[in-house]
């Protein structure tokens, strides 16, 4: 429903000749809009807000304090932020084909498990070599298990939105599998973790912050894939196949290695994020590998509309909102799940506001002129 | 502030100048300032979950009665850099200078690296292995609840007609599988025919499975029901409403089951907390590594429902009793596990602080499941 609505507006989109005098104005709407929808959301929360006998004012100045006010507040914020990048990107590099992939959660469990292994079987290897191999791995891993569901979606026409999450439980279990039984070091008793990866293995923070290397690898992530998808021809060949499956293939474009390649490369980003949660944040594989990222990443991507350069800013945001949570709890007491109550309401504006591109006649020089009748 | 103390030499006026201090330490957060310590816990679901977590929050609350604390609260934090930010939320912008983070996941490694980061943060941490080689301004706590799963096991052993129990676990892992073991081993006192059957759901958290586990269980005949995952909730519930018994645990979930609700195993934290928040005030050492069972008040039972018959009101009493003795052990030799292994040779026993126990790994002799 999502995919389509999103695939709906890119043709408008791709389809009118690319002049300049075009261009600003729809860029102009690519800002505006979104804004407009973050501000409808906000408002939406502050009635809820109020509701709950509580000031929205406070709750606002609260979090910019938690996320955003302090050095500390920030660093958290980049801290929270940096799996989601990779999270992200996951969910929007398929999204540009129009498929709606949304078992993430799975490539990261999976790929920071295979992370977990090969760190351990490289014991005694130069720290470089060893921590390139286990991205290596996490990487390859996430791709094979999220490629497998572009494959079934070309080859056997199976809805890669079902496959792809029934695929991540199935990860989730084989993740637990080896973490409980196999690879469990003896002496975690009572949270079945892999052995700790060597301390020269683990990635440290960037100098002088608290934040570790990973957010730099997440935002290299998001520039890659954004002049992937705007600045190769396999970008171009995935938009238009996005925009419509069969005129790419009357052009001749070749559709399924395209589906099969952005499945792949999402995968590959999210076994890279679990390699980084491995290696930067738990140390081993364990249970809490599997804790949400792959699903907020979802959220992310759409609030990006699929672009990943705009991961970037609603990553940010979104790990500012789980960073003034604290904030919000204790000082306000109101529950956790305002938070999510918070997100919801954003997420509902921004989806909704997908219908008004090309709608407004002020920001859309097309409508302003009556050439085209929306 | 000792050359504040000096000059004085008056006891009230060094309590006040602990005030004083504190508040100066937490200027800039007001609510910090009427307060001489600031206490966080964090946990990893909802505080009013019935179960695990509400058990700490409960102990938590009676912190706040003590004058002078200040309780500062964060529920549903994952295990992840989550809750090594929420930490330092609470040490940076709430001023908490002693910190409870509750769920396994967070002692390893977000929790020692934490107490090394901020070595004039007091860290303790529940059901964590705390060891001398570990930050000594951090420690961990725990409370011997397998008696109490024990007694469970008499009352249920009592009241079952079909002699067969039912238990939904979340993991095979050493706690757990203490607490299955020891429900068995309680019934078992009453009439050694009964059996018990485990589902192990793999999470600690999974409603739709607990739910499914527990039609499953009461398909296949059992009566009486008891759990170990985070929150009992949907288990209590599932049972109760087909008419099932109920055996709670972590917290009373009588309100849940009405009068099918016999008896529980619940922490009882707030004597550890109150214990560690007046040393804490007294500006003694805190103990790096606590433990405690029934005799301790660590934990304690549910008083028993209206349904539980005399007989077993009666052998509840006893056997609370006999458990209450510092040499009781519920894991005694000659001892099988459901393979037909020995596990504990005859003559041997490991009372309720035997090391060997932390590291069990089997279901005994009676118990229907597998650790894998």
């Amino acid at each position: 429903m999502t995919g389509a609505s999103a695939s709906d507006a890119r043709p408008a989109a791709a389809a009118g000749p690319p002049g300049i005098g075009r261009s600003v104005p729809r860029r102009l709407e690519g800002i505006v809009i979104p804004l407009g929808a973050l501000t409808a959301g906000l408002a939406a929360f502050s009635v809820f807000v109020l509701a709950t006998g509580k000031s929205p004012a406070t709750f606002f100045a609260l979090a910019w304090r938690g996320g955003f006010g302090t050095w500390f507040s920030v660093q958290n914020t980049l801290s929270h932020a940096s799996p989601l990048l990779l999270a992200g990107l996951c969910v929007a590099l398929p999204a540009r084909l129009g498929l709606v992939v949304i078992g993430g959660e799975g490539a990261i469990a999976l790929g920071g498990t295979a992370a977990a292994v090969a760190g351990l079987s490289l014991r005694g290897w130069p720290p470089a070599v060893a921590l390139a191999a286990m991205a290596a791995a996490g990487a390859g891993v996430g791709a094979v298990w999220l490629g497998a569901v572009g494959a079934l979606r070309h080859f056997r026409a199976v809805n890669e939105t079902i496959a792809s999450l029934l695929l991540a439980y199935v990860a989730i279990a084989v993740m637990n599998q080896l973490v409980e039984g196999p690879l469990r070091d003896p002496a975690s008793l009572n949270k079945p973790s892999t052995a700790p990866l060597p301390a020269a293995f683990r990635i440290g923070d960037i100098p002088g912050t608290e934040v570790h290397w990973g957010l730099v690898v997440g935002v290299i992530a998001c520039i890659l894939s954004w002049a992937l998808i705007e600045r190769t021809s396999w970008g171009f060949a995935a938009r238009v196949a996005g925009g419509n499956v069969r005129a790419a293939e009357v052009q001749g474009l070749p559709v399924g290695r395209l589906i099969v390649a952005f499945t792949a490369l999402g995968g590959a980003w999210a076994g890279l994020g679990g390699m980084i949660e491995v290696a930067a944040v738990q140390g081993s594989a364990n249970a809490s590998l599997a804790s949400g990222y792959g699903y907020t990443g979802i959220v992310v991507a759409f609030l990006a509309r699929q672009n990943p350069l705009a991961v970037i800013p609603v990553s940010l945001l979104l790990g500012g909102i789980a960073a003034a949570g604290s904030l919000i709890q204790i000082q306000m007491g109101l529950p956790n799940a305002a938070v999510l109550v918070l997100e919801g309401m954003v997420f509902l504006a921004i989806l909704a506001s997908d219908a008004l591109y090309g709608r407004i006649p002020w920001l859309d020089p097309d409508l302003r002129r009556g050439e085209v009748g929306p | 502030m000792s050359a504040f103390f000096s000059v004085t030499r008056r006891q009230m006026l060094a309590a006040s100048a602990a005030g004083l201090a504190s508040s100066v330490v937490g200027a800039g957060q007001s609510s910090a300032a009427d307060a001489a310590a600031t206490v966080g816990f964090v946990y990893v679901g909802p505080r009013d979950d019935y179960g695990y977590n509400q058990s700490h929050a409960e102990g938590a609350a009676a912190l706040k009665k003590i004058p002078g604390i200040k309780v500062v609260e964060q529920e549903n934090v994952p295990e992840t850099v989550d809750v090594a930010k929420t930490m330092e939320a609470m040490i940076n912008l709430e001023g908490a200078s002693l910190l409870f983070p509750t769920s396994f996941g967070y002692f390893n490694p977000f929790m020692l690296d934490a107490a090394k980061k901020y070595p004039s943060v007091q860290f303790r941490h529940c059901g964590g292995l705390w060891t001398d080689k570990d930050p000594k301004n951090a420690g961990s706590y725990f409370g011997y609840i397998g008696v109490c799963q024990y007694l469970n096991g008499v009352v249920a052993g009592h009241m079952t007609k079909s002699k067969k129990l039912a238990f939904v676990a979340a993991k095979p892992i050493p706690q757990v599988l203490l607490n299955v073991n020891s429900f068995l081993l309680g019934a078992r006192t009453v009439d050694p025919s009964i059996t018990c059957s485990v589902i192990f759901t793999g999470e600690w958290s999974l409603a739709v499975k607990e739910a499914e586990a527990t039609n499953a269980l009461l398909d296949q005949g059992a009566d009486v029901v008891t759990c170990h995952v985070d929150s009992p909730k949907v288990v209590v519930q599932t049972a109760a409403g087909r008419g099932a018994y109920v055996c709670g645990y972590h917290a009373n979930q009588a309100p849940l089951a009405g009068d099918k609700y016999l008896t529980g195993a619940e922490w009882n934290w707030a004597t550890v907390y109150e214990m560690f928040a007046k040393k804490f005030l007294a500006k003694e050492p805190l103990p790096n590594f606590v433990r405690g069972g029934l005799a301790e008040g660590f934990v304690k039972m549910s008083p028993l429902g209206p349904a539980v018959s005399d007989a077993a009101r009666a052998d509840f009493k006893l056997k609370y009793a006999e458990v209450s003795k510092p040499d009781f052990a519920i894991v005694k030799g000659p001892l099988k596990d459901n393979k037909g292994a020995v596990v504990v040779a005859a003559g041997k026993a490991y009372g309720e602080r035997a090391i060997e126990l932390e590291s069990m790994n089997y279901l005994v002799d009676g118990v229907v499941g597998s650790t894998s």
